[in-house]
């Protein structure tokens, strides 16, 4: 079947973001996610927890809150000013200043009208959402000590906002406060520090809960302002809560790692007078859980541990299924390497710069399972900052290894690499045209003649690159209305097409030739998470995030008889129950019914000449296989070829060479760069 | 393993009606397994808690009315039904206080028995053998019932069973000498009727019992004469067989050591699938005293356990959830007991080596490697045995051979046996063995010329005999000091208690090497202690130790001076074997026994120092052969194991450890076995110094570390 050798490369320091905070929009099933760098993603809860889109952050920017507001997306930070973003082009709409200070929290009411945010010099601001921005209304009653959380009354009509030492209830008509309840400090030693309340939640019934930094969730009456019960849940502190659409469930998270969850329960079986009874605790984090949400069926938790883990709530699943299994989403669903392929050079796309790296070489020959002699070891030729405070939004390699492309919020730079022997230089190419002002997908043409662009309302602009520099050949744009910004685009082999698929799973293809819409791919349901076209048959093999594949004929527009059987047929259980994207397709020019596919766990080569596993043949056949004799093999293989040696794996990509480039990131590598957790206490130590 | 528990007297019992019926008419179940209804034949029903053995209600009958079935309990209609003056039948619920006031019919013919199976409705037996379901019975009470008997015929046992939603009512009568099993099964109705097979020196089934297992009932009968045969009747009967008397094929399950007397009154009762309950049959080793309560394994033909009962016993015994009920003189006892599920290693005590006895399956063909035959007297047996053969034609019954063992001259005897050993086949002889072995045994007890050890030997040889059949014959080869006996029967016997061989062991210890020196024994087992006695000095010229292992020095004995030698090393295989060959041979034969490390326990303390200290002697002394692996070289079939030999010596510290301490003889011999020890647990804690770090060779192997970059070759199939 076949032998590659492969370059295992494991010095891409990737190091993702500690999670700050979450949102979930109960609407369109949208949770977004904001990051310690001020990344935004969107990750869509139906869809298999793909991550949609990517608003990369900047420096200094600090998120501190998230809230949705019906749609839209806004977030506040420790520099003082509120964001809303563009979801549809996948950026910043605007930033405005709130004069208060660090904003530790920013929270919208049920209703959409308004949004607070919770200042470091004590006040809590009153903004009006507009139809197309933010105005400012008014300060509630100016209090003594930072808001460190805010919590609205589902009516709007009254606002909880957790302080030091104390909670306060305001009435928002009036901006009065109406009560003041203290949280006690800690016991011993810790009685001098203040008592933060990290979190409150405001409840329909009236009753406010607070998570303080003493370790306690504490259950308060809004009317009377006293206490009715409280739990101490940990010895650290209690950072995150998140109550339920029906308020019937609480989700508590600390800084130990752990989540609690709560619920609204009656304690005598068949009575009424319930009570919040600590119900479970799930140990996924090793970390602070700096953000908790409870989904339909799953509490979302994310901290310094910079995984979003998706635990189900099994009691709300019937059925086992791909849905009701534990998700750890550590690595994010784009691909952060591009690889010259025709050169040997790796480009590394950092938040804040880029690497490009050159492969070492081997010598002599192995047999399988080895690892050959490295006769030349790999080697850094470049390490490039980013101007400016923006992050990296995307970079591209170009397959001779000549250009080098990356875009960040704002601007769109091209260089070009010289590279002779040991010298290593780099041009800016300065004259860039002015359409190009950023980019939220870049892709070379094959044989780097050309540039491709993707830019807003789903459009693909084409540049032609030469010695000279670079000239604006065109502008691609979708027949469909779409608006949204393109993630993924695939050039093909001869020139002549180009593939693009954005946010709303449109999948275009272009004719390069005539620059005009060549046709579209039938909207299936789920987000492409990966795509390529075939070298020799023009054939467009789409990944979706379900786990589906589909290859689409842009010749014949339509789908392939390969592909129909696919869907006819089904894919194996082991195939759809994955729980990651694939993350690029490639082809293997030497045989072309291979596909190469990856996602974080495996390797697979798919034999379109081979027979498709049923239900009940064994997926993973490759031990079976070996221990076969060869003229066996052929009779008991099937499609499916899965290699599962590497693990933790951000990028594969088969060099023309025919060696496949493996770059894994190991997690032990990444939870060992984070900073320790809090220490506790285990047995015996 | 079966176990009897202590029992407790449930209630007392009235005057006997006759030899094998005390004063209980019946024992039913009542409304849960703790409750059990007790029928007395003076007017009244009583029922009892069982766990707190107090009676929870009691109703009798007018004066002038007599009960005449045991009454039940009707689990449908939670309803107690008994038959008074052979035609009333009378209902009535727990609440009732009187009997007389509850509902009572009278029906037009004489009723035998109520039988109530657990969930069904009770079913009705008349005299005549007619069976009515009670309710139907007690819609019309005057309906005709039709005489199913013949004239004379009685019934004289009866039971109703369930299995599969079929209920079967069997029952056994008498006419004129001939006893019928009748199955009458219902659904549709049919009656079948069977013939018991007698034999003319049989009487009648003094007690049956019946049990469904799979699709079949299993019906056992026990007769005066101590046979216990087993009949298998389908649950449902055949379309065709309804018609015609059927004779019911038998088999005989256990024959109960009686030696020549008979039962007078006693029971049966199936427990499980291999363990039957006998109550009148005497203990086989406590003489002819037969109030025994004894559980016996049918499958392995032993006795699993046994209780003496005070008074009286009759042929009435009931088994309800795990207890047994048992009238006796002038009470009725619960008496709990337990089987588990038997296999042979719970039978026969602790497993025996399953090493040897594979060996012995695959080699038994050959002649010389048998492994008891007593090679150098048996051909002047058989010679004998072939002049013999042709003047007597045919061969002896074994009723007539016991005779002849009671009165005949010894060598006579012998012959004899021998010839009946050859010419029985061998279904008969398994039954005879046991029968001929304890003739022979008690009369060489009576007469002390009496010993024919070939006949022993030869009925040892068949395989049949097991400890439980004859007790007495490994305490009278002790007697009679035959040691090469003694020594096939711990090779045979599975199921030597411990007591026994510890007595076994304190004769072989307590008598001098030179007397057991001139016994013949089994050739093989002393050939295996010749060669482990001689190969200690070739091993010692060898330079001893392999495998390059050499046993770091002690503390204690450490010495600078080369000349070290000297000094003596415990480990080294100086030490010669402290007994004679025969007696080790004998030993070895001890040491294979199976048995269970509690009851050896106490037994063991019956040895004296000296023969303690001879005894762990020779196991120290064996131990060490094979800790230097003397003993694999040595072609053998049955050799102790290690593991045995180690069990062995634990067992016997611990037996004498207080003694083994003070005792200034033993002193010398502990710390040799201190040292031994000591050196192992040192070499074990080397060895598993080495498995880590090997293991951590095989991990460091899996988890290569890859650094940061490599290129490495995969394959796809």
């Amino acid at each position: 079947m076949g032998e590659f050798k492969v370059h295992r490369v494991r010095f891409f320091d990737y190091m993702p973001s500690g999670i700050r905070a979450l949102a979930f929009n109960q609407h369109n099933e949208r949770m977004a996610v904001a990051r310690m760098d001020g990344t935004v993603e969107i990750f869509h809860c139906s869809d298999r927890f793909f991550q949609e889109k990517i608003i990369p952050g900047r420096e200094q920017c600090g998120i501190e809150g998230l809230s949705w507001v019906g749609e839209r997306l806004f977030s506040a930070g420790l520099n003082g000013e509120i964001t809303e973003y563009d979801l549809t082009n996948q950026s910043v709409k605007y930033t405005i200043e709130a004069y208060g200070g660090p904003i530790w929290t920013i929270t919208g009411n049920q209703q959409g009208t308004h949004l607070v945010v919770g200042c470091e010099d004590g006040t809590v601001k009153l903004f009006e959402v507009n139809e197309d921005k933010i105005q400012f209304e008014r300060n509630l009653d100016r209090q003594k000590g930072r808001i460190i959380s805010l919590s609205w009354h589902p009516s709007g009509s009254k606002i909880a906002a957790g302080m030091m030492d104390r909670i306060q209830v305001f009435d928002v008509e009036t901006g009065h406060s109406i009560h003041r309840m203290l949280a006690d400090r800690g016991v011993g030693t810790s009685r001098s520090k203040e008592c933060m309340v990290w979190s409150v939640v405001y409840l329909s019934d009236g009753t406010i809960i607070s998570g303080d930094s003493v370790g306690m969730v504490k259950m308060w009456n809004d009317h009377t302002g006293t206490l009715i019960k409280s739990h101490n849940v940990t010895k650290c502190d209690v950072l995150a809560l998140s109550v339920s659409q029906n308020e019937d469930s609480l989700v508590v998270g600390t800084s130990e790692g752990f989540v609690v969850q709560f619920q609204f329960i009656s304690m005598v079986l068949e009575k009424d007078d319930k009570e919040w009874v600590r119900t479970r605790t799930f140990r996924n984090h090793t970390h602070d859980v700096r953000a908790v949400a409870e989904i339909t069926t799953a509490v979302v938790s994310g901290g310094m541990d910079t995984q979003l883990v998706v635990r189900p709530l099994l009691d709300k699943f019937e059925v086992k299924s791909s849905a009701s299994a534990l998700r750890k989403i550590n690595f994010p669903h784009r691909s952060l390497v591009s690889c010259a392929r025709k050169s040997g050079l790796m480009l590394f796309q950092y938040p804040g710069h880029l690497e490009l790296w050159r492969l070492g070489e081997s010598e002599g020959q192995g047999i399988p399972g080895s690892s050959l002699l490295v006769k030349r070891k790999p080697e850094k030729l470049l390490h490039l900052k980013v101007k400016g405070e923006d992050h990296i939004r995307c970079s591209a390699v170009s397959p001779c290894g000549e250009w080098i492309a990356y875009s960040t919020a704002s601007s769109l730079r091209l260089y070009r690499l010289h590279c002779d022997n040991n010298n290593v230089s780099i041009t800016k190419i300065s004259k860039i045209p002015k359409v190009l002002s950023s980019a939220s997908q870049l892709c070379f043409s094959s044989d780097s003649s050309h540039l491709f662009s993707a830019s807003t309302q789903s459009s693909v602009h084409l540049v032609s690159l030469s010695q000279s520099g670079c000239k604006f050949v065109g502008t691609l744009k979708p027949k469909s209305g779409s608006h949204q910004a393109i993630h993924l685009l695939a050039a093909s082999e001869d020139g002549k097409w180009l593939a693009s698929a954005n946010s709303d799973h449109e999948v275009h293809v272009y004719n390069l030739h005539t620059q005009k819409p060549h046709c579209t791919v039938p909207i299936y349901s789920s987000a492409v998470s990966a795509m390529a076209i075939h070298p020799t048959t023009n054939c467009l093999f789409m990944m979706h995030a379900d786990q589906q594949m589909f290859e689409f004929s842009i010749e014949q527009k339509q789908y392939t008889d390969w592909s129909r059987l696919v869907q006819r047929k089904g894919l194996h259980d082991i195939w759809l129950g994955r729980d990651t994207p694939c993350l690029n397709v490639m082809f293997n020019p030497q045989n072309p019914s291979h596909v190469i596919l990856h996602d974080t766990y495996m390797l697979c080569i798919i034999d379109q000449s081979l027979p498709l596993p049923d239900g009940k043949t064994q997926f993973y056949n490759q031990l079976t296989l070996k221990s076969l004799p060869k003229e066996q093999r052929r009779s008991h293989s099937h499609a499916f070829k899965v290699c599962k040696t590497f693990k933790d794996i951000l990028c594969v990509e088969l060099m023309s060479d025919q060696s496949l480039v493996v770059v894994e990131r190991p997690l032990e590598d990444i939870s060992t760069q984070l900073p320790a957790p809090i220490k506790q206490k285990k047995f015996a130590t | 393993m079966a176990a009897l528990y202590e029992g407790y007297t449930l209630c007392g019992v009235g005057p006997a009606q006759n030899s094998s019926i005390s004063g209980i008419l019946g024992i039913e179940l009542g409304r849960d397994i703790d409750h059990v209804l007790v029928t007395d034949s003076s007017r009244s029903v009583t029922v009892y808690k069982v766990s707190d053995q107090k009676p929870t209600g009691s109703w009798t009958v007018k004066q002038g009315q007599i009960i005449t079935c045991a009454a039940v309990f009707n689990t449908q209609s939670q309803e107690y039904v008994v038959v008074t003056d052979n035609k009333v039948v009378r209902v009535w619920k727990e609440d009732d206080v009187y009997m007389e006031r509850a509902f009572k019919a009278t029906v037009s013919a004489a009723v035998l028995r109520v039988l109530s199976a657990a969930d069904s409705e009770p079913v009705v037996l008349f005299c005549c053998g007619a069976v009515r379901f009670l309710d139907s019975l007690l819609a019309s009470p005057q309906q005709p019932i039709e005489d199913v008997l013949a004239e004379e015929e009685m019934i004289r046992w009866s039971t109703v069973l369930k299995a599969d939603h079929q209920l079967v009512v069997l029952f056994s009568t008498e006419q004129r000498g001939e006893h019928w099993l009748y199955a009458h099964r219902f659904n549709p109705n049919t009656l079948v009727k069977h013939r018991l097979e007698t034999e003319p020196c049989l009487s009648a089934p003094i007690s049956f019992s019946a049990r469904c297992r799979g699709s079949n009932i299993h019906l056992l009968y026990l007769y005066l004469n101590g046979s216990l045969y087993e009949s298998v009747l389908p649950l449902r009967s055949s379309a065709t067989g309804a018609e015609g008397v059927q004779a019911l094929p038998r088999s005989l399950l256990l024959n109960l050591p009686l030696g020549e007397e008979e039962l007078i009154s006693g029971a049966a009762v199936v427990l499980d699938e291999a363990h039957v309950a006998v109550v009148g049959s005497p203990h086989p080793s406590a003489g002819h005293c037969k109030d025994y309560l004894c559980i016996w394994n049918t499958h392995f033909q032993t006795l699993q356990a046994s209780k003496e009962m005070a008074g009286r016993i009759y042929s009435q015994l009931w088994c309800y959830s795990g207890k047994l009920y048992v009238p006796h003189g002038k009470m009725l006892s619960v008496i709990p007991f337990e089987c588990q599920k038997s296999s042979l290693a719970a039978t026969m005590g602790k497993l025996k080596q399953s090493q040897s006895e594979s060996k012995s399956c695959s080699l038994l063909s050959s002649w010389t490697a048998q492994p008891h035959g007593d090679i150098t007297q048996t051909p002047g047996i058989k010679s004998r045995m072939s002049t013999r053969n042709t003047s007597i034609k045919s061969a002896l019954t074994v009723d007539q051979l016991i005779e002849h063992i009671k009165t005949g001259a010894g060598e006579d005897v012998q012959a004899e046996v021998g010839e009946f050993i050859r010419l029985t086949p061998q279904t008969d002889l398994q039954l005879a063995t046991g029968r001929m072995a304890l003739e022979l045994v008690s009369r060489s007890q009576t007469d002390a010329n009496f010993y024919p050890q070939c006949a022993f030997l030869q009925l040892l040889e068949t395989r049949y005999l097991c400890y439980s059949v004859c007790p007495e014959l490994l305490s009278l080869a002790m007697v009679k000091k035959d040691f090469h006996l003694c020594q096939i029967a711990f090779q045979i016997f599975p199921d030597i208690p411990e007591a026994v061989t510890c007595a076994c062991l304190k004769a072989i210890l307590s008598t001098p090497d030179s007397e057991i020196e001139t016994v013949n024994l089994d050739t093989e087992s002393v050939i295996f202690m010749k060669v482990l006695t001689q190969n200690q000095s070739g091993l010692e010229e060898e330079g001893g130790q392999q495998n390059g292992f050499c046993p770091p020095a002690l503390e204690s004995d450490v010495s600078d001076t080369p000349c070290s030698k000297l000094q003596r090393d415990p480990l080294a295989l100086d030490m010669s074997c402290p007994v004679g060959l025969h007696k080790g041979a004998l030993l070895n034969e001890v040491l294979q026994t199976a048995y269970s490390d509690k009851p050896l326990l106490p037994h063991l303390k019956d040895l004296t120092v000296p023969e303690v200290i001879v005894f762990l002697q020779y196991l120290l002394f064996i131990y060490l052969k094979y800790s230097h692996d003397a003993h694999k070289q040595i072609p053998a079939l049955r050799t102790p194991s290690f593991s045995q030999i180690i069990d062995w010596i634990c067992i016997l510290l611990d037996a004498h450890f207080t003694v083994l301490a003070v005792a200034p003889e033993a002193k010398r011999l502990v710390s040799d076995l201190h040292k031994f020890v000591r050196s192992q647990v040192k070499l074990y804690a080397e060895l598993g110094k080495i498995e880590g770090s090997l293991q951590v060779l095989k991990k460091s192997k899996q988890s290569e570390d890859f650094g940061m970059y490599s290129i490495e070759v995969i394959e796809l199939f």
